[in-house]
């Protein structure tokens, strides 16, 4: 298991930043797998257990990355998940939305800023596969 | 039933006794109001204790003597007034001391009433009172609201601008590290993407602008007879290159000439709108058809598309700000999506309205209905 390479899934409907974070995530030695919604990785979902995922919250709708979110954790409940957002951390905006009513249910394991960069991704992807 | 705090200021246990009476079972209702109010009656006999109590609970309406024993009226006022509760002070006054009143409602008291009064008298005053606190706060509850609308409008927009941001710097980024080797050609799709997300930028700080002069309503309209057929061959016209690319043919039909009282550029605004819309979500070899009716007492504008259309969930927020179709079939397509509500918003402005039709992967037909004056 160790010697294989991981697989991270990321779904983000910026095709741009998904291209990028693709080059990125491989060129950490990960094995990648992308989707560009929330209906397209619910499908890859259904037949591929990544090692990790990474998730856009904007897609089809605001709140596509929760959703998927809760979705995937209830199919892989050890499937550790990165909620990336262009939306304004700082703002709160994001979190706004949602009260804490729902936060429950929000089971990311970590809010990233999109724009992170190589090594900081790396160091918490490591840390979330424990490697 | 709501319930408001009323602190009755007065050193004649006389007075107290009988405010308590009249107001104790009142109750004050209006249609605009959601609910009734009644009053729970507080009582102080000095300034002193008035100030007290203001400091440990919460009261909506001051019923205020002038004439203390300690500290007078407008000095308990004084002190309402600089530490801005959000409460009505009422002054109770002699007749003899209007220049008193005068002074008081001055200094920041909703009114006064001259003593003695009937009970007639002190309802109407309390109803009054009532009311001014109710669209007082009402007033402040909307302004609050329409604060946070504003700021969920900056916030999306935010992310807006910040995702080609993120995509033209992460590019950067990439090639700056020459992650595809030293040929500058190989970054061609990388160089063609930047530049296009750049764009999209650009179209979106263009929209703003349009958005931005709607909701000011600073901008100076010029109001002139127009041609509407005009505008609309400019319309066509601008968008020419981008249809020629994708091979859309895009037809007027006109019964003559259509006069208007408008904005030329509003209406510009309007048919840009429509028409870039039917092109970008048109096939290729696909067409659109405007026409201009004018039957007179309005002018209707349909604008039908041969494109991707949309279902009746989509159709339900197109006209919301930056709400954006986002599918297959739309992936490639760029927009602000602030185009249909722009629109939306100028056609409202005078006076008109905006109807849509669509059926997926036939088309979709936008009508604008303009009424004459």
């Amino acid at each position: 298991m160790s010697n294989e390479k991981k697989l991270i899934l990321i779904v983000d409907d910026d095709a741009d930043y998904l291209f990028q974070m693709e080059a990125m995530v491989k060129n950490l030695g990960f094995r990648v797998k992308t989707a560009e919604s929330q209906a397209e990785a619910e499908k890859v979902l259904e037949t591929t257990r990544p090692d990790l995922a990474i998730f856009d919250l904007m897609m089809e709708n605001e709140d596509s990355g929760f959703i998927l979110s809760y979705k995937a954790k209830r199919k892989y409940p050890e499937m550790p998940i990165i909620m990336a957002s262009a939306a304004t951390a700082e703002t709160g905006y994001s979190f706004d939305l949602y009260n804490d009513n729902n936060k429950g249910w929000i089971k990311a394991d970590l809010y990233l800023e999109k724009g992170i960069r190589s090594d900081q991704l790396h160091r918490e992807i490591n840390k979330l596969l424990k490697l | 039933m709501a319930t408001l705090h009323v602190l009755i200021v007065d050193d004649e246990p006389g007075i107290r006794s009988g405010i308590r009476r009249i107001l104790g079972n009142y109750s004050v209702g209006y249609a605009f109001m959601d609910e009734d109010f009644d009053f729970n009656l507080i009582d102080a006999g000095t300034g002193e204790e008035a100030i007290d109590i203001l400091n440990q609970q919460k009261v909506d309406v001051v019923l205020l003597d002038n004439k203390l024993p300690g500290m007078d009226g407008i000095e308990v006022l004084e002190y309402i007034n600089k530490q801005s509760y959000d409460l009505a002070v009422m002054m109770i006054t002699s007749y003899a001391s209007l220049d008193l009143a005068i002074k008081a409602t001055r200094n920041g008291a909703f009114n006064f009433m001259p003593k003695p009064f009937t009970p007639q008298e002190l309802r109407a005053s309390i109803e009054n009172v009532a009311k001014h606190l109710y669209l007082k706060r009402m007033t402040r509850k909307m302004q609050a609201e329409g604060k946070q609308i504003r700021f969920q409008f900056l916030s999306v927009l935010s992310h807006e601008l910040k995702s080609p941001i993120n995509a033209v710097e992460g590019y950067l980024k990439m090639m700056q590290e020459k992650q595809l080797g030293e040929k500058i050609e190989d970054y061609d799709k990388m160089i063609d993407r930047s530049l296009a997300r750049l764009k999209g930028m650009r179209n979106l700080i263009m929209d703003l602008l349009d958005l931005t002069k709607i909701e000011s309503g600073k901008k100076e309209r010029k109001l002139r007879e127009i041609e509407l057929g005009a505008i609309a061959r400019t319309a066509m016209d601008t968008m020419e290159p981008y249809s020629i690319q994708k091979n859309v043919k895009i037809s007027l039909k006109t019964n003559g000439n259509t006069y208007l009282l408008a904005d030329a550029d509003e209406m510009e605004i309007v048919f840009n709108n429509l028409i870039s819309n039917a092109v970008k979500y048109n096939r290729d070899n696909g067409k659109v058809d405007v026409s201009i009716d004018d039957q007179q007492q309005q002018i209707v504008v349909s604008v039908a598309d041969t494109g991707i259309g949309m279902s009746e969930e989509d159709l339900e927020k197109i006209f919301q700000d930056f709400v954006r179709i986002k599918n297959s079939k739309t992936k490639e397509i760029t927009g602000s999506g602030l185009g249909l509500s722009i629109t939306k918003k100028m056609v409202e402005q005078y006076n008109g309205s905006i109807q849509v039709n669509s059926t997926p992967d036939v088309g979709t037909t936008f009508i604008v209905s303009l009424p004459r004056n």
